[in-house]
């Protein structure tokens, strides 16, 4: 570890804190319908839009009728994405003549763009047309993203609101945050990428004459357009195979800088949101808290590791740290960060090679998103599983001091608690279960590339990475088969409904209370004291749930690999 | 409910020809027009005929020119297309290794590489990015410790001074952005054609 990586680690950090409050603020007026600066030029698109599909803005929905309305939209996005794969041999952008996806794929795909995971068991510049990229996936990068948001503000609301039946709109929450947030950024935000090197191009991969005379193929393609919202909508999908390590996929250090920063920027904001809705700043504040405590806690963990390097090259007499599987721009705290970033938040974009990893830097990202990526978390998605666990731990406050809990004004009883454990126990039923079904299935074990408890560790983090709707991977695992395509398919479904659905329903009988002020009795929520039980009660859980596995995998290599023992 | 299958199908498909057409392809005539050299791949010419990207390494192995890092990219198999070769720096299928820290098929990698890097030149450390494959199979770069590690090979082969060879590695050692961020590196295709540019004078 040194000075100058640290020095980039506490930039970062800076950065992604001086944003909070401008993002939150601005993104508080979308939600509540409020005019921007981009009014005058979105708000006719807005209303045509509204015209053309139906909407009354002004109707809103009761939880029920939200969570219909977005499961609808994401049954449209699966046949589009579904539909384009399997004819892209017929249909325009595509110079390459990429013939059509197989079927198993094509759905493992499909549900893997519409539940934001965007795990990669497609190749990207060797399997999809620029068709498939554009309308395909970056349409479900934005539409997936504008979900996340939607869902989270209508849990917000819930918080927020008393004594009414109605959450919001979904149709306006999307559509807000599809024109006003997330589009305005990403025009922006591919300008710079292009100007980094990014190419955005619909023409045919360039056949070069290398130096030694050689012939390489030079894959190219409408990148950065896809790469904006790519991170920015924590989707994290590649556009090439290699994703964020490709460098046409992150050109620079600066680039790589910029793209850690947007996948924070939104979900950190939107805890700003939270306090700005529910009359409080400081309740978002110190939610950011928790989520900084775990995330310094795994980006030291990890970067002391990969600095450390394995003792294969220690005992070459190597020194430099664990370059396998990682580019040279970067380097090790780079890449040691976008690691722990990309998996605190769901997004899953890489620029180093997870699998190549050390067991403990390896393990960190692999924590991260067994705690379900509540650290900043997903576009939304990270911000609901957060107020999950502080509905818990708020639970667990009250269990102590013998008093009916309470969280910003709103009582906390049997019904919000109930379906907080069901979204929370949803994930390691997933996660454990499928993997425990695939080290004993003998054509799931032949995907392993690594031998030894790194295979397992290859298979526990392929469904952990799809229930968190992560998307990372340890990459060395085939997972282009028939029983990976369907088992990670259900694990990336299971992992996103069944954790919305419980959260909508929290928000409708949140919603339905009446604010109560706050008494001498309220637990206060602002303080150090309610970060250390949040952080407590998510390290509890989380490690009662998952220790077991951890042991068997990364912990086990880690001894290993101190004792020479190589597999 | 039922009121919501309208939007459902109409917001949607209007939506995604905003997100999924007009931005993607408005994007590509701006940038086009912008940065146009950046939008098609930074690629550089040479007589009028492309020899790559400034952006993607290529594989070298002749001695008189330096060496980037491992490629464990593949190509599909022209005998069987169900499997698939090794094909180092293929930019059109890219990927890294993926070997685990307690990988026996990467320790012999390395210390196969380690002993033949030490028998070109006993007198400096082996630099570990050398020796170990980059997560792209195309990183175009080096760090300085590994192009100067290469230095006598290079000097040798071209029958160049060292110390103009060594200059030629200063002058192409980029900083970090800003003395800050990423690494300090040494973009090999630049200094290689630097070196061929030299060679002719």
């Amino acid at each position: 570890m040194t000075v100058i990586g640290w020095i980039q680690i506490f930039l970062y950090c800076a950065i992604v804190v001086a944003l909070v409050k401008p993002l939150g603020w601005y993104m508080t007026r979308v939600f509540n319908g409020e005019s921007t600066f981009l009014s005058p030029v979105l708000r006719p698109v807005e209303a045509g839009l509204y015209w053309i599909g139906g909407v009354d803005e002004k109707r809103e929905q009761h939880w029920l009728t939200y969570a219909v309305a977005m499961l609808l939209f994401h049954v449209g996005g699966f046949l589009i994405i579904y539909g384009l794969m399997r004819l892209q041999a017929l249909l325009p952008f595509n110079p390459q003549d990429q013939s059509a996806v197989a079927p198993d794929l094509s759905f493992n795909t499909a549900i893997s763009f519409i539940t934001n995971t965007n795990w990669q068991n497609y190749g990207g510049e060797s399997t999809l047309s620029y068709l498939v990229q554009m309308l395909g996936l970056t349409h479900q990068n934005f539409l997936s993203a504008a979900t996340g948001i939607a869902l989270a503000v209508a849990l917000i609301r819930g918080f927020s609101r008393s004594s009414m039946r109605t959450i919001g709109n979904f149709w306006v929450d999307v559509t807000r945050c599809t024109l006003y947030v997330l589009l305005p950024i990403c025009v922006v935000y591919t300008l710079f990428l292009v100007w980094q090197g990014m190419p955005q191009t619909l023409g045919a991969y360039v056949d070069a004459t290398t130096l030694e005379g050689a012939k390489q193929t030079i894959a190219v393609g409408p990148v950065a357009s896809q790469v904006a919202i790519k991170m920015l909508g924590t989707n994290g999908g590649g556009f090439f195979n290699a994703n964020a390590a490709h460098p046409f996929e992150n050109p620079t250090a600066l680039s790589n800088f910029v793209q850690m920063i947007s996948i924070f920027a939104l979900g950190a904001a939107l805890t700003n949101v939270f306090g700005r809705m529910v009359g409080d700043q400081r309740q978002g504040w110190a939610i950011l808290g928790v989520m900084g405590v775990l995330f310094l806690a795994g980006v030291a963990i990890t970067y002391w590791a990969e600095a450390n390097g394995t003792s294969t090259l220690s005992a070459l007499g190597l020194t430099g740290g664990n370059m396998e599987g990682k580019e040279v721009r970067f380097g090790i705290v780079a890449s040691s960060l976008f690691a722990v970033v990309t998996t605190a938040a769901s997004c899953g974009a890489v620029n180093a090679m997870h699998d190549s990893f050390t067991a403990l830097g390896g393990m960190i990202p692999l924590i991260n998103m067994q705690l379900g990526e509540i650290i900043v978390g997903g576009v939304g998605a990270g911000l609901y599983g957060m107020l999950l666990f502080v509905v818990l731990a708020i639970f667990v406050a009250g269990l102590m001091v013998g008093r009916t809990p309470e969280y910003v004004g709103k009582k906390i009883e049997a019904r919000e608690v109930k379906m907080a454990m069901l979204a929370i126990l949803v994930l390691p039923l997933m996660y454990l279960g499928w993997t425990a079904v695939a080290v004993v299935f003998p054509p799931a074990v032949a995907s392993m590339a690594n031998a030894g408890p790194h295979g397992f560790t290859e298979v526990l983090y392929a469904f952990t990475s799809a229930t968190g709707n992560n998307g990372s991977a340890f990459g060395g695992l085939t997972g282009n088969t028939f029983f990976y395509n369907l088992t990670l398919a259900s694990s990336m479904f299971v992992g996103r409904f069944f954790m919305i659905v419980p959260a909508m329903a929290i928000a409708g009988s949140l919603a339905a209370k009446k604010s109560i002020p706050p008494s001498a009795g309220t637990l206060p929520t602002t303080g150090g004291l309610f970060v250390g039980l949040v952080v407590g009660v998510i390290l509890i859980i989380g490690g009662l749930t998952f220790f077991p596995a951890l042991a068997l995998g990364p912990i086990v290599e880690h001894l290993a690999m101190n004792a020479n023992n190589l597999f | 409910m039922f009121r919501e299958i309208r939007p459902a199908i109409i917001l949607l498909l209007l939506l995604t020809a905003i997100t999924g057409l007009a931005y993607p392809l408005a994007m590509t005539a701006i940038a086009g027009v912008i940065f146009p050299k950046q939008a098609q791949g930074s690629l550089i010419e040479k007589d009028g005929k492309v020899i790559g990207s400034a952006l993607i390494g290529q594989e070298f192995k002749e001695d008189k020119y330096f060496h980037g890092r491992l490629s464990a990219t593949s190509a599909p198999d022209p005998a069987d297309s169900s499997k698939t070769v090794s094909a180092p720096y293929n930019a059109a299928n890219s990927g890294g290794s993926n070997l685990g820290p307690t990988s026996k098929a990467l320790a012999d990698r390395i210390k196969e590489d380690v002993d033949k890097l030490k028998a070109e030149n006993p007198n400096a450390s082996v630099p570990v990015d050398l020796v170990t494959t980059s997560a792209s199979g195309l990183d175009p770069d080096i760090s300085p410790e590994a192009a100067l590690f290469q230095v006598p090979r290079v000097a040798k082969a071209r029958k160049m001074p060292e110390e103009r060879v060594r200059q030629l590695v200063t002058e192409h050692t980029q900083g970090r952005m800003a003395g800050l961020l990423g690494e300090v590196r040494v973009n090999v295709l630049a200094l290689n054609l630097a070196l061929d540019a030299a060679a002719a004078k």
